[in-house]
């Protein structure tokens, strides 16, 4: 995974609330068997049929920060909406509000979402809106995401762990097989009872 | 301390603790299907690691398959590679597959239950958010992302963050009619699509009680839809019964000891929740949902909502922008909506009680012309059951398509899909945008509404009969 420190790009203003993971990536997007290529069904519906919709938009191209509406991820559990958000260039999703599952897929991802007052958002989308060149910064060594031409310094919050893994790139399953003998003497006390597949 | 039902199943698989890092959970089943898993498997070929637990997985194909013809090549090439790959990776990894044509191959969150594979006190996951369908057992069940699928295939834990814990207490007893799936849309509109976020809920009171175990399974599935990472509702006999003599359910003494152990994980007295919502199953009525997320419903007695009833902004925006694509019109009565499709199936109701209670309604009448009923059973031991005891034919007889097992127009992967424009009732659990087929219109509801809107073409309760 890519290590992320401080990113500083342009924005997209998506404004619409509860943007589900059906409409970031449709269905029909998830047949892949591989790992990459899904930036062409990000948002695809929105991108095919309004002309308007904002990715289309060629002030926008190039951008790598998105921010969106309340209750961003809901929905379908699938990490391919991480994934193509990534293959289409995002570094962060900024938001009031994320669903879980899509949090947690981001961050394990290193996708960053950054949890904000709306107000801020709202701020944000102004600045963007009056000026798309405008760069927003978002900076995880210092929790802060800066947009200088909005006035914008904020705090945000996410776990010392979270953060440390994400800073240092580290894949959560390495991590984990470090405490392969913790799984085997918690396995030798699992009751016979539980069933098994096999 | 008097804890909950969901912290004490969650200590109980608490594998290592550590200041400032979340818990390592142990994961007692893990479900694998078609669309999530790909990604995962070659995770683990790439890192030369094996499945550390072939004998806690088990994997079925159920999103891309046909619901037709079982016996041709899927068409589609996509979808053919996707079943493929699964085959490969679980006889590659040496996990256990009930793939197209075996009794046992269905929805996953259907297939679980019915194998008694899900049991209280299971820590259960599978790259679906819909696997909060198990919660119903009083197990801690939740969807997960691929990277956490090959997480789990890889160490069988998981690294998790806490949660907070909600009470949904539902006093009083359901009217004639009014079914599990009307409870949970009705929570729904009441906490909103994101009114469960970061909380795992808690299904409780008089109501849930008298509720079977496939009723309450509805219930829990829907947990995501409120934006919850879980549902659960305490095991009590009702779930003891549904449990013993299934295969893989403990047997004699060992089902004696599960059932102690099961016992003592009911939420203690005076347990506090982080937060609490109270509804009253008395005032519930069949509920129908009206926009493009499961918090847009509305009993089927009123009308589509107008938008400037809203007094939230984004809501208010959110209601304008769902009638645009669902061509409604606000003040519309909900009965005067017609649809020219009807899908009876998915995780949520594709079980067989709910293949019973439409049945009931159907038999002796006819599907609506210019309908066209879809009954998908949610698994293939469900068609079997269904056979035997003659609801096929019900269906077939009354003009409705009955099928193989898949979730189908849940989520329109195979060929079963809405074409543009085309509405349907739906008994599955998302009515987005598009969700059953390109520009598709879907109106949510329970298995009996289903049923009688078949017959009649409009949205209709059995009662409008
Ligand atoms: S039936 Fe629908 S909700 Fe259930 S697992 Fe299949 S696609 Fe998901």
């Amino acid at each position: 995974m890519e290590k992320f420190d401080v990113h500083t790009g342009r924005a997209v203003p998506l404004r619409a609330s509860n943007v589900d993971t059906d409409q970031i990536i449709p269905a029909v997007y998830l047949k892949r068997v591989s790992r990459t290529g899904f930036e062409d069904g990000l948002f695809a519906e929105w991108r095919k049929s309004d002309p308007d919709f904002v990715l289309n938009r060629p002030e926008y191209e190039g951008a790598s920060v998105l921010v969106a509406g309340p209750d961003f991820g809901t929905g379908s559990s699938r990490e391919h909406a991480v994934w193509a958000l990534q293959d289409y260039g995002f570094k962060a999703v900024l938001s009031s509000r994320f669903a879980d599952i899509f949090r947690g897929n981001s961050l394990k991802g290193g996708l960053l979402t950054v949890l904000l007052p709306q107000e801020v958002i709202d701020r944000i989308w102004a600045a963007v809106e009056a000026d798309p060149t405008t760069e927003v910064t978002v900076d995880l060594v210092e929790r802060r995401v800066r947009v200088p031409a909005a006035d914008v310094v904020e705090p945000f919050e996410l776990d010392d762990y979270t953060r440390w893994r994400l800073l240092e790139g580290l894949d959560d399953i390495a991590l984990t097989l470090r405490h392969t003998d913790d799984i085997t003497v918690f396995e030798g006390t699992r009751p016979d009872w539980k069933p098994v597949t096999l | 301390m008097a804890r909950t039902m969901a912290e004490k199943v969650w200590e109980e698989h608490v594998v290592r603790r550590a200041e400032g890092e979340p818990d390592l959970l142990y994961i007692d089943l893990h479900l694998v299907h078609e669309v999530t898993s790909p990604q995962a498997f070659e995770g683990l070929r790439l890192a030369g690691r094996p499945v550390r637990r072939p004998d806690l997985t088990i994997a079925t194909e159920d999103h891309n398959v046909p619901t037709m013809d079982l016996l041709a090549p899927i068409a589609d090439p996509v979808s053919r590679k996707q079943v493929e790959t699964l085959r490969k990776n679980c006889s590659d990894f040496g996990v256990r597959l009930h793939p197209m044509g075996d009794i046992d191959q269905g929805v996953v969150h259907v297939v679980g239950p019915q194998l008694g594979l899900t049991q209280p006190g299971m820590t259960v996951v599978c790259g679906d958010s819909h696997t909060s369908t198990h919660g119903a057992f009083g197990a801690l069940a939740f969807g997960i992302g691929t990277s956490q699928v090959e997480h789990v295939l890889a160490t069988q834990t998981l690294p998790m963050q806490p949660f907070k814990t909600m009470a949904v207490t539902v006093n009083g007893r359901l009217r004639p009619g009014v079914t599990s799936k009307d409870i949970i849309l009705a929570v729904i509109a009441k906490i909103g699509t994101g009114g469960g976020q970061g909380y795992v809920i808690e299904y409780r009171g008089e109501a849930i009680e008298a509720l079977s175990m496939e009723s309450r399974m509805t219930v829990c599935n829907m947990s995501i839809e409120a934006g919850a990472r879980a549902g659960m509702i305490a095991p009590d006999q009702t779930t003891f019964d549904y449990v013993k003599g299934r295969p893989h359910a403990p047997q004699g003494a060992d089902f004696d000891a599960a059932v102690e152990h099961w016992k003592s994980l009911r939420t203690d007295e005076g347990a506090e929740f982080d937060a609490e919502v109270v509804l009253d199953a008395d005032d519930l009525s069949p509920f129908v949902t009206w926009g493009t997320n499961p918090g847009q419903g509305v009993p089927l007695d009123a009308g589509v909502p107008e938008p400037s009833s809203f007094e939230d902004p984004s809501a208010r925006a959110a209601a304008e922008k769902a009638l645009a694509y669902m061509d409604l019109k606000a003040g519309t009565p909900m009965r005067e909506v017609s649809v020219d499709t009807v899908f009876l199936g998915s995780c949520t109701n594709g079980r067989i009680e709910d293949l019973r209670a439409a049945a009931e309604v159907i038999r002796g009448r006819r599907v609506a012309d210019g309908v066209r009923m879809l009954v998908v059973p949610g698994s293939m031991r469900v068609k079997e059951q269904a056979n035997e005891e003659g609801l096929g034919e019900v269906f077939k007889e009354a003009g409705a398509e009955w099928r193989e097992a898949g979730c189908s127009m849940c989520l329109g992967m195979n060929p079963d899909q809405l074409k543009p424009g085309e509405r349907s009732a739906s008994t599955s659990n998302r009515n987005f945008e598009g969700r059953q087929g390109r520009g598709g219109r879907t109106h949510l509801v329970s298995p009996l509404v289903a049923a009688a809107t078949a017959v009649r073409g409009t949205l209709s309760s059995p009662a409008d009969l």
